[in-house]
């Protein structure tokens, strides 16, 4: 996993709440037995029309935006518990996903790929929307250690949470595996009081 | 303070506590399936890690199974590789496979109950969200991903922080003609796709002390679809009586020391939940969904409400739906009964006592996708199927099937499906379809009819528990 300290993008706007991981990645893809190439399938049916081509009115079509940093409506990732759909936002370029809401599978998925989960209040994320619609090349800064979101086109900030081990694991780029492996001893000896 | 059946069951699992974080947590069981897990395998193998105890796994091929001729090779190359990639994983790592074609093999959700594998009490893993089924045992049952699905490979144990706890409570008798399907709807109908995230739900009054392993298993099933992690309804003596004598349960005086601690798990009279809500069951009626979230339910007899929501007319669109219309007799070309939602043997009971004596409907193509190969064959043995062929149903074989369409059973573009699966996202069903989720009955009615009907009109002389 990359390490994760500080991230400042131009950021895209999916003003779209209850986005489900079924619309980040459909089902017909996740025939991959590795995690290659789901960037490319990123929200297909939204990206794409039906002959193939460019919607061009879907956001990540739409010139002006790009980035690293998706700003998202509430509850994103709901549904469907597939790795896939971080795997396909960290495979198409997105290090950040900022929503006043993340479905709880979602959350681990991401952060176990090094794609932070950075949730804002209601009000914030519409401030958000509406700079970055209003000025495309506004950049938004995500300080991991300060826990902090902020935006250069006005002074207003927010703070956010992140469980303290998982943000050690982000900015040192380690994994649970690591962690899990380092216990096998306690874990053998809760073994051993199971009847 | 007295503790809930969720605290018993964490507590008794807990190997360590991280100051400040997150707990290491034991798993007894681990389920896997050919979508989830390939990933976690290589992951493992390229880290030099062994699977840490392979006989606490049972797997699976569900998600991407043709559900017609099972016996002949897989036609799509990548399906075809996804399942040979788990044979050998399964293989090289001494994990039981009960692959397609096996008297076993099914849906993750279905088959596992019907083998025992899954026991009150326990911590149960899976890489797909509807691992939620299997708390209808009292277990603490969750979806996990990849990532932790590598993690429980290499360690028997996940790290995590505690969820709060919610308690949704029904208490009454239900009406003829509604389902397990349809409370659940109506939980969620009215709590809305978010309530639980961050929880764990028990389910608790006398609707679940009276339901059926199968109709607890449909609720538990959707606990997901408003955002709990799980759901679980306390063990009791229907539990006891499922899971005795099953393959992997225990025997003889084993099975009665494991059910005297089985009793001992119930939510204590005193203990204090983080939130409750209580419903009647007097008030749930059949349900149905209208939009692209399960969510989006209402009493099949009502009107689709009004809501300015850019979300909500965003959703209304794809449907092609409007605001305030009632969607009794809209035309349906498409039904589904299958799904780990409601592909047991009770539901395809409840379809054929209605279905019996009618005739499916011309414009209707009907499938009828049982949860495992066990279900399958109590159809057969139990006559159902013949009910089927006779009205003009298609009794195909296990598997996911059409509820998420990945191998070739797709709804076509702008299609309505009435299902009893548990997802109305876009596309789910296959791209551009519309789906619109309902009871195994209402989707029977529905094939009927060809298009929906009030059923608790047409089921005055019939009794449906
Ligand atoms: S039946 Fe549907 S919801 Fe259930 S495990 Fe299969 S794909 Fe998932």
């Amino acid at each position: 996993m990359e390490k994760f300290t500080i991230v400042t993008s131009s950021a895209i706007p999916l003003d779209i709440a209850n986005v489900d991981t079924d619309q980040i990645i459909p089902a017909r893809f996740l025939k991959a037995t590795d995690k290659k190439g789901f960037g490319d399938n990123l929200f297909r049916d939204w990206r794409f029309n039906e002959d193939g081509l460019d919607n061009k009115y879907f956001t990540l079509n739409n010139k002006d935006y790009s980035g690293s940093i998706l700003v998202a409506g509430h509850n994103f990732g709901c549904g469907s518990s597939r790795e896939h759909a971080a795997w396909a936002l960290v495979g198409y370029g997105f290090k950040v996903i900022v929503s006043s809401f993340f479905a709880d599978i979602f959350k681990g998925n991401a952060l176990n790929n090094g794609l932070l989960p950075v949730q804002v209040s209601k009000e914030y994320i519409n401030h958000l929307i509406y700079e970055i619609k209003a000025n495309p090349n506004v950049k938004l800064k995500i300080d991991l250690r300060a826990q902090q979101i902020s935006i250069s086109s006005s002074k207003r900030f927010e703070n956010f949470n992140i469980d303290a081990y998982k943000k050690a694991c982000m900015i040192n780029g380690y994994d649970d595996i690591d962690y899990l492996l380092s216990k096998r001893i306690e874990i053998e000896a809760f073994e051993n009081t199971l009847s | 303070m007295g503790k809930t059946l969720f605290d018993k069951v964490w507590d008794a699992h807990v190997v360590d506590t991280k100051e400040n974080g997150p707990q290491v947590l034991y798993i007894d069981k681990h389920l896997i399936h050919e979508v989830t897990s390939p990933q976690a395998f290589n992951e493992l193998e390229d880290r030099g890690i062994p699977v840490f105890r392979p006989k606490q796994i049972i797997a699976t091929a569900d998600h991407n199974t043709p559900t017609i001729n099972q016996h002949l090779p897989i036609k799509d190359a990548l399906s075809r590789n996804q399942l040979e990639q788990l044979s050998i994983n399964c293989k090289k790592n001494n994990v039981t496979l009960y692959q397609l074609g096996h008297k076993y093999n099914g849906i993750v959700h279905v088959m596992a109950p019907e083998l025992g594998f899954t026991q009150p009490g326990m911590t149960m893993v899976c890489g797909d969200s509807h691992t939620s089924t299997h708390g209808a045992f009292g277990t603490i049952a969750f979806g996990i991903g990849t990532s932790q699905v590598a993690q429980v490979f290499a360690s028997q144990c996940l790290l995590l922080t505690k969820p709060k706890s919610l308690r949704v409570t029904v208490n009454g008798k239900l009406k003829n003609g509604v389902l397990p399907k349809d409370v659940i709807l109506y939980i969620i109908a009215k709590l809305g796709t978010n309530s639980g995230t961050g929880y764990f739900c028990e389910y608790a009054g006398e609707v679940f002390d009276n339901m059926s392993m199968e109709g607890r298993m449909t609720i538990c099933n959707m606990s997901i679809e408003m955002g709990a992690r799980g759901g679980m309804i306390a063990p009791d003596q229907t539990t006891f009586d499922y899971v005795e004598g099953k393959e992997y349960a225990p025997k003889g005086d084993a099975f009665d020391k494991k059910v005297a601690y089985w009793r001992t798990l119930p939510t204590d009279v005193d203990a204090v939940f983080n939130k409750e809500y209580t419903f009647d069951a007097e008030d749930i009626e059949p349900m149905i969904t209208y939009g692209t979230n399960p969510g989006m339910g209402i009493k099949i007899s009502e009107n689709i409400p009004h809501n300015k929501d850019a979300s909500f007319v965003k959703s209304l669109e794809y449907m092609d739906f409007e605001a305030g219309e009632s969607l009794i007799n809209k035309e349906i070309n498409y039904v589904f009964i299958g799904s780990c939602t409601n592909s047991r043997i009770e539901d395809f009971r409840v379809a054929a006592k209605y279905i019996k004596g009618k005739q499916k409907a011309d414009n209707v193509t009907a499938w009828l996708v049982p949860g495992s190969k066990q279900v399958e064959k109590q159809i057969i043995e139990e006559g159902l199927k013949t009910v089927f062929d006779t009205a003009g149903f298609e009794l195909r074989q296990p598997g996911c099937s059409a509820c998420l369409a990945m191998n070739d059973d797709k709804i076509p573009q702008g299609e309505y499906c009435v299902s009893t699966s548990n997802r109305n996202f876009e596309g789910r069903q296959g791209q551009g379809s519309r789906t619109i989720l309902a009871s195994p009955l209402v989707a029977a009615a529905t094939a009927i009819a060809g298009k929906i009907i009030d059923v608790t009109e047409t089921i005055k002389t019939l009794e449906f528990a």
